[in-house]
């Protein structure tokens, strides 16, 4: 298989994923649809990593993995704290700070 | 053979994707992408990344989709199916976007001058993407990387203590501090006020 045809997946996934954030108003499947995103960009940078025969793609995928657990665990904390608070789970209520 | 196996696992990623973005109910959401994830470890597989396909089904299916898991039944997303964006326009605005910016990647990927792009991908040695490997680069080359990597997530998970902590608002009275803790966690030390909250059921705050 061609390297291209994993860029194609991973592009795909990545519109998908985006189209997601933008129709959905849960917050926690917005996370979900942002590690649809990072999931997309590790695909394309492990398969850049096949195509040059090198593997400093694959560390940076390790290393958007830790930073996409570290985003999970922050943003549910705060998807925690909304809902102590009764605040609706919904991007549309909660603007606060929207001035 | 890995014809094969590529295209079942991109349509496995591609139909968990899509589940991803289309279910109602968080919970199928979850398990979605949890069947995304697998599908990508074996398109990571594919692409000789043995560690990290090991490190996707572990660390991402298998510890942070718990998380998840745990939160959405917190939360109880479970109980009412949320609606899709408010204005059909929008949803119809939003998928168009979405279609655009893959014309664009596509575009992007397919006319690309990297002619490197449409073959098999560079020769490998043995132990491309092995654990030895992965480890002897992050411990030599990208030891600063490595190490920033484990100070993010010891601030992430303090950080998530912290926002996840028990407390109603910041004005709230009951909100258990410092020096609550000193004083021998005597329970006369917390305002009244919490029966039949949370705060009571867990008994003296002597954590």
């Amino acid at each position: 298989m061609s390297v291209e045809w994993y860029l194609v997946v991973s592009a795909l996934v990545f519109s998908i994923g985006a189209g997601g954030i933008l129709v959905r108003r849960n917050p926690l499947v917005i996370l979900l649809c942002l590690e649809l995103m990072l999931n997309a960009g590790n695909l394309a940078l492990v398969a850049f990593a096949r195509a040059h025969g090198n593997q400093d793609g694959q560390i940076f995928a390790l290393i958007v993995m830790v930073v996409a657990a570290c985003e999970v665990a922050i943003g549910l904390g705060l998807i925690v704290a909304i809902y102590r608070r009764k605040l609706p789970i919904d991007v549309d209520e909660l603007r606060e700070l929207q001035g | 053979m890995a014809e094969v196996f590529f295209f079942l696992a991109s349509i496995g990623a591609l139909a968990g994707a899509i589940g991803t973005v289309t279910l109602r109910n968080p919970f199928y959401t979850v398990l979605a992408l949890v069947c995304h994830l697998l599908s990508l470890a074996a398109l990571f597989l594919l692409l000789r990344a043995e560690f990290l396909a090991a490190a996707q089904v572990i660390v991402y299916a298998g510890a942070v989709m718990v998380l998840y898991l745990f939160v959405v039944a917190y939360v109880g997303g479970g109980e009412d199916p949320i609606r899709a964006a408010g204005s059909p326009g929008l949803r119809w605005a939003s998928a168009l976007f979405a279609g655009a910016l893959f014309v664009e990647l596509a575009i992007a990927v397919l006319g690309t001058g990297l002619s490197a792009l449409g073959e098999e991908g560079a020769g490998f040695f043995p132990g491309f993407g092995t654990p030895a490997e992965i480890g002897r680069l992050l411990l030599t080359e990208f030891l600063l990387a490595f190490e920033i990597a484990s100070v993010l997530l010891l601030v992430a998970a303090v950080g998530a203590v912290v926002l996840a902590r028990r407390r109603t608002g910041l004005e709230d009275a009951r909100e258990i501090s410092v020096a609550d803790l000193l004083r021998a966690g005597d329970r006369s030390g917390l305002p009244g006020g919490e029966a039949g909250t949370m705060l009571e059921a867990e008994g003296p705050p002597n954590r």
